[in-house]
């Protein structure tokens, strides 16, 4: 167990991270220059984390697969970001912001990581509307707020749907900017193999350059992983294509625990599946809740168009389950509302997997002009994929993967549990527990990156200044070298018959049915002997065209989804391990008598985090128990 | 269905067309998905599959940018690549497919080309300097709606290129205008100002694209409808800028 120390802070809450910040210790900016740091990934997170790192004089070395950092799959955040501004006057605070995320959370995050994130959330609004971020304002010229699922104020900051292309926009150019003073280093289109540990301190990494296939060695002092989410572990979901949890993967087997790895939100607007085909969802943000109506008919199967149906004929399921929060309960629970409805017969489109998102009364109530103001891009987005306009007729949607809570282990200093690997954003487990609220993740990424990764580095690398530039010629170089590229040839010479898409696909359907939104025992120990299949099978009939000395996406893909085999199974035994229901995680087992997720407080009030131990080796755990010492533990209720 | 698809092995070789058939593409296909199958099965058949780039496959990050039977991102309106919808096309048609054409975006292969000189542009000063830490309260200066709406829509531009791809000087204006405008409706965006458009406009003229001749096909073809009005504004702020040398 000594494995894991989480390194909180003594004292109250509110005080933790003052006390903590006048404790780290310094590096002088003289000696930051002689520091080298690697961030992977230019969402967010890498990309707050590299310019602030490069604003304070380090020496930043950044990468990302995209052929620009401008792309990262933040990019695609659309409903908001929140910040305990209280600029609406309707008694928001740092406070209520920390204990809407714990119960959001269901009460399966670190009270210390949450406050701090709340805390930190209202420089980040500073910070991106100095860099031009243009949120969105009112005709006086001060910022206007919207509100999100799961809470009752209105402190969600926003550009229309765009929210997340516009910090990202910002950040990127603060990134730029660091670039062009050449305090960082930017090298696209590369794709992390291996984390290099030397002596038991990351050291470095081992990169693909994606466009001539060579494999290159970068080292450095510390090394952030700011690599996202693995969402697309499901195949189809709401995350860009490329997406992969390959270096978050690479570092867990390279001894980095991985915390809560079942921890998956599963999204509930997205629009649903339309064919075969398909190889992505698209999310239809969260924010659309506060001016939409979600309902299904009242009879089963009602064959009548959806304006047809008169309103007493109508249920507007989540208004009558949750008559305090509404629409506006959270992902969670909105999600399997939405399945329980559909598997109940009642949901709508062609494959009965679908329900209504109305803006009738909305636009009725409000104009359609103040709808094209707040959605339109959405709306747009919407017609274009399926042919209809959510002016004239209610918007289709269904769940879909969307985040995951789950990830890296980390300390409250966002360092994992090898000494000078660091985990920010997304690719974390710490701020969300078992659910995230919406425009929460805009908020912890960016806070990680720009307010708390920069102070808490320097503790770690304060013990570094007389090591100089460490060399890429060590035998662990080579090592890890050497295994990357056995593994791109082993993967070049199955030459079998099946694409590296087909095992995807296939394998995003045993996570979706068996790990997915609904979970229980039979189904998983299922999982976990499909899961076995299907990698045996994927070594043996694996075809990957062309070499590997050029740019070759079907071979990116082929080692993306190899990993993801692997990071498949323990979402399972993390599953399987964790009897109760809590937020995202619905153990069928453990549910109230309304259907609502039952936590077991007594028995998995920690947080799981598994240790590698081999290939096709079961993995040990490790619990970090969870104190509470401000909140009070209570059934998380919307009603 | 036929395709007459760019090939080129990578920067050094030379292309040329080849031309696929493709049944059974079914009308709510994306166009990317339509790609994505006729990949699959030239892997299956032991052939190159053909690269383009693509990742959000939701048209914000940028990433896609094809020319399609001679416009950047096809035919339809205010659409990036994988927005197309393949009921746009019929069964008998013959698509040309072909990778954005400019000296600033040499072709690494087949469909994908190299924008990094976009990401040199806005090194150049497409920012404004503030570090973390150093920002007032948001609220501290009022924005008018209007300045905070036109910057929204400035910035809404993803660095695709199409503005580029559809010029026929291969002009980076639009793309260099969005920034310039986005990034003067703020006050604090106004002090490095000159500094700012003199630099992106020298580093534009450096990497190779052409000079605006005012034709329009930029603002037709951008997939965020940015406004050819935004280039008026960066050649007020360049003459404002110069004067003051």
């Amino acid at each position: 167990m000594s494995k894991l120390n989480a390194k909180i802070p003594e004292g109250p809450l509110a005080e933790k991270w003052t006390n903590h910040k006048a404790k780290l210790r310094l590096v002088n900016p003289a000696n930051r220059r002689k520091l080298d740091i690697i961030v992977v990934g230019t969402g967010l997170a890498g990309s707050s984390a590299a310019s602030t790192l490069g604003e304070l004089g380090y020496n930043v070395k950044v990468f990302c697969y995209q052929d620009s950092p401008r792309r990262a799959h933040s990019v695609a955040a659309q409903g908001g970001i929140n910040a305990a501004k209280n600029y609406k006057n309707d008694n928001d605070s740092v406070y209520r912001l920390f204990y809407d995320m714990i119960k959001g959370g269901d009460f399966r995050a670190r009270e210390a990581n949450v406050y701090r994130a709340a805390e930190v959330s209202n420089l980040v609004i500073d910070h991106y509307t100095a860099l031009g971020v243009p949120f969105a304002r009112d005709y006086g010229g001060l910022i206007e707020n919207r509100s999100f699922g799961g809470v009752q104020v209105s402190r969600t900051f926003y550009a229309k749907g765009q929210t997340g292309q516009q910090c990202l926009i910002g950040a990127y150019s603060a990134l730029s900017r660091q670039i062009d003073k050449g305090t960082v280093t930017m090298y696209p289109r590369r794709e992390m193999m291996d984390l290099v540990v030397i002596d038991g301190k990351a050291r470095g990494i081992i990169v693909r350059n994606l466009v001539t296939g060579e494999i290159e060695r970068h080292s450095a002092h510390a090394v952030v992983l700011a690599t996202g989410g693995y969402g697309t572990i499901y195949y189809l979901s709401t995350l860009a294509l490329n997406s992969n949890g390959s270096a978050a993967w690479r570092a867990h087997k390279r001894g980095a625990l991985f915390a809560n790895p079942s921890f998956v939100q599963i999204h509930p607007t997205s629009i649903p599946v339309l064919n075969d085909h398909q190889c992505k969802l698209t999310l239809m943000s969260e924010s659309l809740r506060n001016d939409g109506r979600v309902w299904v008919p009242k009879t089963k199967g009602d064959p009548r168009k959806p304006n047809e149906i008169p309103e007493d004929e109508r249920d507007y399921y989540l208004e009558r389950r949750y008559p305090a929060f509404g629409n506006l309960v959270p992902r969670d629970v909105a999600s399997r509302a939405a399945k329980e409805r559909c598997d109940a017969g009642y949901g709508v489109g062609p494959t009965g997997l679908s329900v209504y998102l109305d803006f009738r009364d909305a636009i009725q109530k409000k104009g359609r002009k103040y709808i094209e103001e707040n959605y339109g891009n959405l709306f747009e987005m919407y017609e274009k994929i399926t042919g209809e306009s959510p002016y004239e007729v209610p918007m289709r949607i269904y769940p879909a993967g969307h985040y995951t809570m789950g990830g890296l282990w980390v300390d409250y200093n966002l360092m994992t549990t090898i000494p000078g690997l660091y985990a920010i954003g997304e690719a974390n487990f710490s701020d969300h527990g078992a659910n995230r609220l919406g425009a929460s993740s805009l908020m912890q990424t960016s806070g990680d990156g720009y307010f708390i990764l920069p102070y808490t580095i320097a503790d770690y690398l304060a013990d570094e200044i007389k090591t100089p530039k460490i060399p890429t010629n060590t035998p662990e170089f080579d090592a890890a070298e050497k295994e990357v590229k056995e593994r791109i040839e082993r993967l070049m010479a199955i030459n079998g018959t099946e694409t590296a898409t087909s095992f995807h696909k296939r394998l995003g359907k045993i996570m979706w049915d068996y790990c997915g939104m609904v979970r229980n025992e039979e189904g998983l120990k299922k999982a976990l002997t499909l899961l076995d299949e299907l990698k045996d099978e994927f070594w043996k009939n694996l075809k990957v065209p062309d070499t590997a000395s050029e740019l070759n996406q079907e071979l990116e893909k082929a080692n993306r989804v190899a990993d993801f085999l692997e990071l498949g199974k323990l979402m399972v035994y993390d599953a399987l391990n964790r009897k109760e229901s809590c937020g995202a995680h619905f153990r069928e087992e453990s549910q109230t008598e309304t259907g609502e997720a039952k936590r077991d407080d007594e028995n998995y009030s920690y947080v799981a985090a598994w240790e590698f131990t081999g290939d096709g080796k079961e993995p040990i755990l490790h619990k970090e128990e969870l104190k509470f010492e401000y909140v009070k533990l209570q059934e998380r209720s919307y009603k | 269905m036929k395709l007459k698809i760019w090939r080129q092995k990578d920067s050094r070789s030379k292309g040329k067309f080849e031309v696929y058939e493709l049944d059974n593409v079914a009308p709510d296909m994306s166009f990317l998905e339509m790609f994505d199958s006729l990949n699959q099965r030239l892997v299956r058949e032991g052939k190159s599959p053909v690269a383009f780039d693509h990742d959000c496959r939701e048209g914000i990050c940028g990433s896609c940018g094809i020319y399609i039977n001679g416009r950047p991102h096809g035919n339809d309106h205010r659409t990036t690549t994988c927005e197309l919808r393949m009921r746009r096309f019929k069964d008998d048609d013959t698509i040309t497919i072909e990778p954005w054409r400019a000296a600033a975006f040499p072709v690494v292969k087949d469909l994908v080309v190299d924008r990094s000189a976009f990401d040199k542009i806005i090194q150049a000063g497409g920012y404004i300097s503030v570090n973390a830490g150093a920002a007032q309260d948001a609220n501290a200066i009022p924005v008018p709606k209007h300045n905070a709406d036109v910057a929204f829509d400035t910035a809404s531009c993803i660095g695709c290129g199409a503005c580029v791809a559809a010029c026929k000087n291969a002009s980076a204006m639009l793309f260099v205008a969005a920034k310039i405008t986005h990034l003067a409706q703020f006050p604090q965006g106004r002090v490095e100002a000159p500094e700012r458009v003199k630099r992106m406009v020298a580093k534009m003229d450096e990497l190779g694209f052409g000079s605006c001749t005012n034709t329009r096909a930029c603002e037709a073809e951008c997939p965020k409808g940015i406004s050819i009005s935004t280039i008026a504004k960066l050649n007020r702020e360049y003459i404002t800028a110069k004067l003051k040398d």
